[in-house]
């Protein structure tokens, strides 16, 4: 038993330590915020690295999840004699789960991939001693415009999604599988409440500030020349996706008390 | 452990060649570990205003390390440092920022920024300070390239520059703001010796041109006695040796001769 705490110590205390790291990361970053002036240009440049270059992969993403998903959900709604609430269920499931965690995964890929990658060859070169050298702190300069970056452009990347996903779906199910048009809208429109958009938005808000901390920490701690830029760079995307997964559990069902599914 | 003799300054007062007496930076019993390797063992070292001090000594004896510390990139683990009367441990990395202000420092591989261009680069401490001026910037970044004699190269980008051109982009940055010391890591490390030889020029020129406080972390012994005012040898984790480049060179010790001379301890390597 005690040999099973022992084994367990060490693993609990690092990641202890990790998630210390995390908070006390995201802490400086939102003092940073309210404090510091912020660096407009590097805001800008990474608004359009985040949100702007990432519209062909959410476009795609939310465009055949959309799609596959109509096509799945008549499949089977068929059965029943159900085939013209396809739209409701489609909409539906992407405002409160596919658009934000799918949005999240794919940006945590590109992004979050970038963002450590960056900083933590900037990290191994001294480049970031560099900056410190000169008077000009790491955090307001690499965090800040990133982290406000990605909090502006997450929830439109998944607005995006949510969009093209409903329109994929559509073209499916009323010119590939012939379910009727209007009555698909009715539906949708009918099922689909604010609360459901609100939800999807307050998710890519949370998922935005988990991928910006655990890439920008990753980079930040990066060691070790070419190898420990790529360990941080993978670490980065892994932990990011998983935590993206993980909150998405929590958030749900503590969304759904305050943003109950359904007509209530 | 070898034992450290006294140092030579105990019983030589050193000649100065420059400086006027007042104290820019001051190391107070310094010690500092890495891991569970201690690198710094109490260093106690004096740097005067105007004066350039050479630390020289062998690989991993501490000299980058001692030079990161004075800068505040590492804290050591106890000890002071003060710089320009004020004693920076403690301070905070906001806090430190107006002491970097008056202290530059050129890293061993230049660390230019990789996504600016030249000009970009020289002109981001301006910049960084709230220079918005872009005729101001303008000439600024074309005297720093005049002094560094890197006339021209201002819209390269870092990787396309030799490694002597980097360190000259990299020390005109350091210098754009007027800092009163510059901190050299390993200036000469990698060049071949004409260009080794016009970075001593460069820093000798700076130190009479601007009175820039320097100290020069080398291995380079030719680097060493060209610019240097006085020369301070660190082994093993503490000041082994302090005084002029002269008493350097006349010294009998048998550690200053091998590491003068180039010559090993052992056959094996």
């Amino acid at each position: 038993m005690v040999r099973f705490f022992n084994a367990l110590g060490a693993p609990l205390l690092s990641f202890s330590q990790y998630l210390g790291e995390l908070v006390l990361l995201a802490a400086e970053t939102f003092r940073s915020i309210f404090t510091h002036k912020l660096r407009w240009k590097l805001f800008l440049n990474q608004v359009v690295e985040i949100g702007l270059l990432s519209q062909v992969l959410v476009i795609i993403t939310g465009g055949f999840t959309g799609a596959v998903f109509s096509a799945q959900a008549f499949f089977q709604f068929n059965k029943l004699g159900m085939g013209s609430a396809v739209g409701a269920v489609v909409s539906v499931s992407l405002c409160r789960e596919l658009a934000p965690v799918l949005t999240a995964l794919m940006v945590a890929g590109r992004v979050g991939a970038a963002m450590s990658a960056e900083i933590g060859t900037m990290k191994v070169t001294e480049q970031i001693d560099a900056l410190r050298a000169l008077a000009v702190y790491p955090i307001d300069y690499l965090v800040v415009p990133r982290t406000l970056a990605m909090m502006l452009s997450m929830p439109l990347l998944v607005a995006e999604c949510i969009a093209f996903g409903i329109l994929a779906g559509y073209f499916v199910a009323v010119y590939l599988l012939d379910v009727n048009g209007p009555y698909y809208v009715e539906n949708m429109v009918r099922w689909t409440r604010p609360k459901d958009i609100t939800m999807a938005l307050t998710k890519a808000f949370v998922f935005a500030l988990l991928i910006v901390f655990i890439s920008c920490q990753k980079g930040l701690t990066a060691r070790e020349g070419a190898v420990g830029v790529g360990r941080a760079t993978t670490e980065a995307v892994v932990n990011a996706s998983l935590a993206v997964l993980i909150v998405n559990f929590f958030l749900t069902m503590g969304l759904n008390i305050i943003f109950p599914a359904g007509h209530q | 452990m070898i034992e450290a003799p006294p140092l030579a300054s105990v019983t030589t007062e050193p000649r100065v060649t420059a400086g006027n007496g007042s104290l820019m930076i001051r190391v107070c019993s310094l010690k500092k570990k890495i891991g569970q390797q201690e690198i710094l063992r109490g260093v106690d070292l004096e740097v005067r205003t105007g004066e350039t001090l050479v630390l020289i000594g062998r690989s991993g004896g501490g000299k980058s390390v001692l030079l990161k510390n004075i800068i505040g990139l590492m804290e050591p683990d106890s000890g002071e440092i003060w710089i320009h009367g004020e004693n920076i441990i403690g301070l905070n990395e906001r806090q430190l920022g107006a002491i970097r202000e008056k202290v530059g420092i050129l890293f061993q591989g230049a660390a230019l920024f990789d996504s600016m261009t030249v000009e970009d680069n020289i002109a981001f401490p301006l910049r960084e300070a709230g220079e918005r001026d872009p005729k101001v910037l303008r000439s600024r970044v074309e005297e720093m390239l005049e002094v560094t004699e890197m006339e021209g190269q201002e819209d390269k980008m870092p990787e396309s520059l030799s490694g002597g051109m980097k360190k000259r982009v990299g020390l005109a940055r350091a210098i754009i703001r007027r800092p009163s010391c510059v901190l050299y890591d390993e200036p000469t490390a990698g060049l071949d010796p004409v260009v080794a030889d016009s970075i001593n020029k460069l820093i000798r020129c700076l130190q009479q041109r601007f009175g820039i406080t320097s100290v020069v972390v080398t291995h380079d012994m030719k680097s060493a006695f060209d610019v240097a005012d006085r020369v301070a040898y660190l082994h093993q984790g503490s000041v082994y040796f302090h005084g002029t480049p002269g008493e350097l060179q006349q010294s009998t010790d048998p550690l200053i001769q091998d590491f003068l001379l180039g010559r090993s301890e052992t056959w094996r390597d």
